[in-house]
């Protein structure tokens, strides 16, 4: 009887997932590949999400088809990006963002917009930390803040990734705050800016959390203050005595900066809502992994959803805002 | 000696039969990209690596390193037999390795090509082993500045290597750079030389060229030459591996020399591909027949292939101990770690030691492994030659397109990779030399950045490059390398005077 039973309730459940998959048929699904953008190189953040992305859909069995990561980094990430201008109306084809959305054709005049693409998700957002060598004398933001005040401009060197993109515009909104120059210093990735740091070549970096996580705990960089108007909500100790919402924000150290990275999903111009719902529903369906989870608490991102107008809205403010900032800094294509 | 304690250990996770089988599995697969060009380990990984996510971690990464060690070997082989380098650290091993083929010598080749391989790996492994957390802290002095002093010494190694005038390596050599600066400028966020079209954003990428230049190029004179490969009446000689051994053992001055040489830029991260090169000239410069190199002289498969595997390895080292990559396989991996939820960085190997050590035990087996694989399979790559041109030529074709489109996915970079086809041609009919300019090439990027931003902390001051020891004593070491050809000139007319 127990058997039958059991094979009773199987012929149920099976009954009920026909029908809830004749439901689904009706909705659009990918029919080939699709091929996921990466705007930069290999082994950065927005690269390491995406693998990350394609390891969980894979091994979840999220999507019949296959997720492919391909870089095409070219050109600060415009080789991407006009990729997927160029793709009208093809839904095998979605990018992943960072603030190169907004920098690379304001810096380089390439011809491209954010409102060439069709705006899919936000997946997160990526924080800003002010690091400093654990050597170094600072104990909190307002020493390190004071003694570029006190010393004669370009005393100070500060590494980060790429020229004209959110590492140096942070930087010149240091300067801003400061009225001292600060050397800035681009590199070609995340992991040699912090790198760079703890040889001592320079005297403070903004890397984001992840970037760095492994050298604080090793006791070689000090945070000193988050670029966000609120603490990370992580409370699990990262070193023996803090963890990342005991870092305090830059503002109540006296520099009033704010800043957070994009990590959000693109889809070429021209496909339908049925398609973009796909891959919403999608990023809906990884957000809910515990992988996710334990990743988005190793890189202390701060974890906002937004999707459809709202998404849309948050985007166009951010190009607002970052017009604004390259313009006072002056790095706004002539 | 808690080290070995720790080996052991590490040997006794690796040994698993299982783990044996990913080995000998990723081994394969990595021969197999290595020698398709273009297609290279980073890429290699990078489509293989989702696929690993539902295994264990340590058999994953295992595998995964496997596929690294097996793409290293495979690069020499299109390399020796066609003079298309499967990977850009091979593109040294032509210069000697292919007029070797040519001669009816490619057994010899290929098996002093894989034995110097191993001998490079084990002893960048022996390093990882016993002195990772110095060479890690060593690692970290290489600012800026350092960066560059490391790039001058691979170019001043490498001057006066080539017979033809000056003038035309100069001139090679510019056109090297110029082809290296087309695309974003990394100091200043702008584009350079790109006149508005797309495909050159990415700028001329340094494999699409050597496929090109290399392997069309070569086919072109091939085909002027009347359809046949010279190689083509080489006897094949089981017995190959073992005498090709006992001469080898002759030049173990040049192997030690090559290891130290590929460890040092593994770590530092220079990469292979300056280690090879640099390797190479040092080789040539050390030689008494200095002549014979490129012609076919052995050692000048020994050196760069030795350098390579030696930094290919060690460029584990630093991403590690450290969270950076030595090479853009390692980056990948990297990537590969952070997913699999292991933080690399100096607490990686006190946090998982079941994992590092495990890497490490399986790196001196998969290198067994590969090596034993890849000496069987000698005749059979050496038999390859013995096909007529009308066949293997059109294939070679298909291949060395293949690989220029796996580099970016890119139609243009297959058209592109026709033009320096014809280039490579035009270059050796008026023998003008091709390895300055690949060298500019490859290195003229990285040394321009290292440059400026060095420039840029120095606020425009060359002191930089003697602010200490380490980085004066490579710049002083770079000049006399850079003088070294002009002193037997100077000592004859000195004499003439007296």
């Amino acid at each position: 009887m127990i058997e039958f039973k059991n094979w009773a309730a199987r012929a149920l459940v099976s009954a009920v997932a026909a029908i809830g998959l004749t439901g689904a048929a009706h909705a659009w699904e990918p029919t080939k590949p699709v091929e996921f953008v990466v705007p930069a190189g290999t082994g950065g953040g927005a690269d390491q999400m995406a693998r990350f992305i394609q390891g969980i859909v894979a091994k979840n069995k999220l999507m019949e088809q296959p997720l492919v990561v391909v870089n095409k980094s070219g050109g600060a990430g415009a080789e991407g990006f006009l990729e997927l201008k160029g793709a009208k109306g093809n839904p095998h084809k979605i990018i992943i963002t960072l603030s190169n959305l907004f920098t690379t054709p304001l810096a380089t005049g390439v011809p491209f917009n954010w409102r060439d693409l069709t705006p899919g998700a936000m997946l997160a957002l990526d924080q800003f930390v002010l690091w400093v060598n654990a050597d170094a004398p600072y104990k909190t933001a307002k020493e390190y803040i004071d003694d570029i005040k006190a010393k004669p401009a370009s005393t100070f060197k500060m590494a980060g990734t790429g020229s004209k993109q959110e590492d140096q515009i942070i930087t010149a909104m240091i300067d801003k705050a400061t009225g001292k120059k600060i050397i800035y210093v681009p590199f070609k990735g995340g992991g040699d800016v912090a790198v760079q740091l703890v040889g001592g070549h320079v005297n403070s970096t903004v890397n984001n959390p992840i970037e760095a996580e492994a050298h604080w705990r090793g006791g070689k960089l000090r945070p000193l203050c988050i670029m966000d108007t609120e603490r990370l909500a992580y409370t699990d100790k990262v070193t023996d005595t803090q963890s990342w919402a005991d870092i305090p924000t830059c503002k109540s150290a006296g520099v009033p900066i704010e800043y957070l990275m994009l990590r959000g999903i693109f889809l070429a111009p021209g496909v339908t809502q049925e398609q973009v719902d796909f891959y919403v529903n999608l990023f809906k369906k990884v957000r809910e992994t515990p992988e996710w989870a334990d990743f988005m608490k190793k890189g202390a991102f701060k974890q906002t959803f937004m999707s459809g107008k709202e998404f849309a809205d948050w985007v166009s403010k951010t190009e607002a805002m970052h017009y604004g900032l390259m313009k006072d800094a002056g790095f706004l294509a002539k | 000696m808690d080290e070995l304690n720790n080996l052991m250990h590490g040997f006794s996770v690796a040994m698993t039969l299982p783990n044996l089988g990913f080995m000998v599995l990723g081994v394969t697969l990595g021969i197999l990209i290595g020698v398709l060009p273009g297609l290279g380990g980073a890429n290699g990984i990078a489509i293989l690596l989702p696929l690993t996510f539902s295994m264990d971690q340590t058999s994953a990464i295992i595998m995964l390193s496997c596929i690294y060690w097996g793409a290293l070997f495979g690069g020499a082989i299109t390399s020796i037999l066609f003079n298309i380098p499967g990977e850009p650290w091979s593109v040294a091993t032509t210069f000697d390795g292919y007029p070797m083929a040519q001669q009816g010598r490619a057994g010899a080749a290929l098996t002093a090509a894989f034995t110097s391989s191993f001998v490079g790996a084990f002893f960048a492994v022996l390093l990882i082993t016993f002195l990772a957390p110095l060479v890690a802290r060593f690692a970290l002095k290489f600012g800026a500045a350092e960066m560059f002093a490391v790039q001058m010494l691979t170019f001043c190694s490498f001057v006066g290597m080539s017979k033809e005038p000056p003038a035309k390596t100069l001139a090679v050599m510019a056109l090297g750079f110029a082809l290296a600066a087309v695309g974003m400028d990394t100091v200043t966020g702008t584009l350079r030389m790109t006149y508005g079209v797309t495909e050159l954003l990415k700028g001329f990428d340094f494999l699409i060229a050597v496929i090109g230049l290399f392997g069309i190029g070569e086919i072109l004179l091939t085909m002027e030459e009347g359809l046949a490969f010279k190689g083509k009446s080489a006897k094949i000689q089981l017995d190959v591996v073992l005498k090709t051994w006992a001469e080898l053992l002759r030049y173990w001055k040049t192997s030690i020399r090559s290891v130290l040489v590929g460890c040092w830029m593994g770590v530092t991260p220079g990469g292979a591909t300056p280690a090879s090169f640099m390797a190479y000239g040092l080789a040539r410069r050390g030689a008494k027949d200095k002549d014979s190199f490129g012609k076919g002289n052995i050692e000048g498969v020994v050196a760069p292939e030795t350098a390579a595997h030696a930094a290919g390895t060690s460029a584990l080292l630093p991403m590690l101990t450290l969270g950076i990559p030595g090479s853009p396989t390692a980056a990948v991996l990297l990537g590969g770690l952070l997913i699999w939820g292991l933080q690399p960085g100096p607490l990686l190997f006190t946090e998982k030691p079941d994992f590092v050590w495990g890497l490490i035990a399986s790196m001196y087996l998969g290198n067994i492994v590969g090596l034993i694989i890849v000496l069987t399979t000698v005749p059979w790559w050496a038999a390859i030659l013995r096909i007529p041109f009308s066949v293997i030529g059109p294939i070679i074709i298909v291949i060395c397109a293949i690989g220029a489109y796996t580099v970016h996915s890119s139609i243009f970079d297959v058209v592109m990779m026709l033009v320096f086809g014809v280039f490579g041609y035009l270059f050796k009919k008026l023998r003008y030399p091709l390895a300055p300019l690949v060298l500019a090439l490859v290195l003229g990027d990285m040394a321009e950045s290292s440059f400026r931003q060095s420039m840029l902390l120095s606020q425009g001051s060359l002191d930089i490059f003697w602010a200490n020891p380490l980085v004066g004593g490579l710049m002083t070491l770079s000049f006399v390398m850079l003088l070294w050809p002009i002193v037997p000139v100077l000592k004859h007319r000195l004499r003439r005077r007296t």
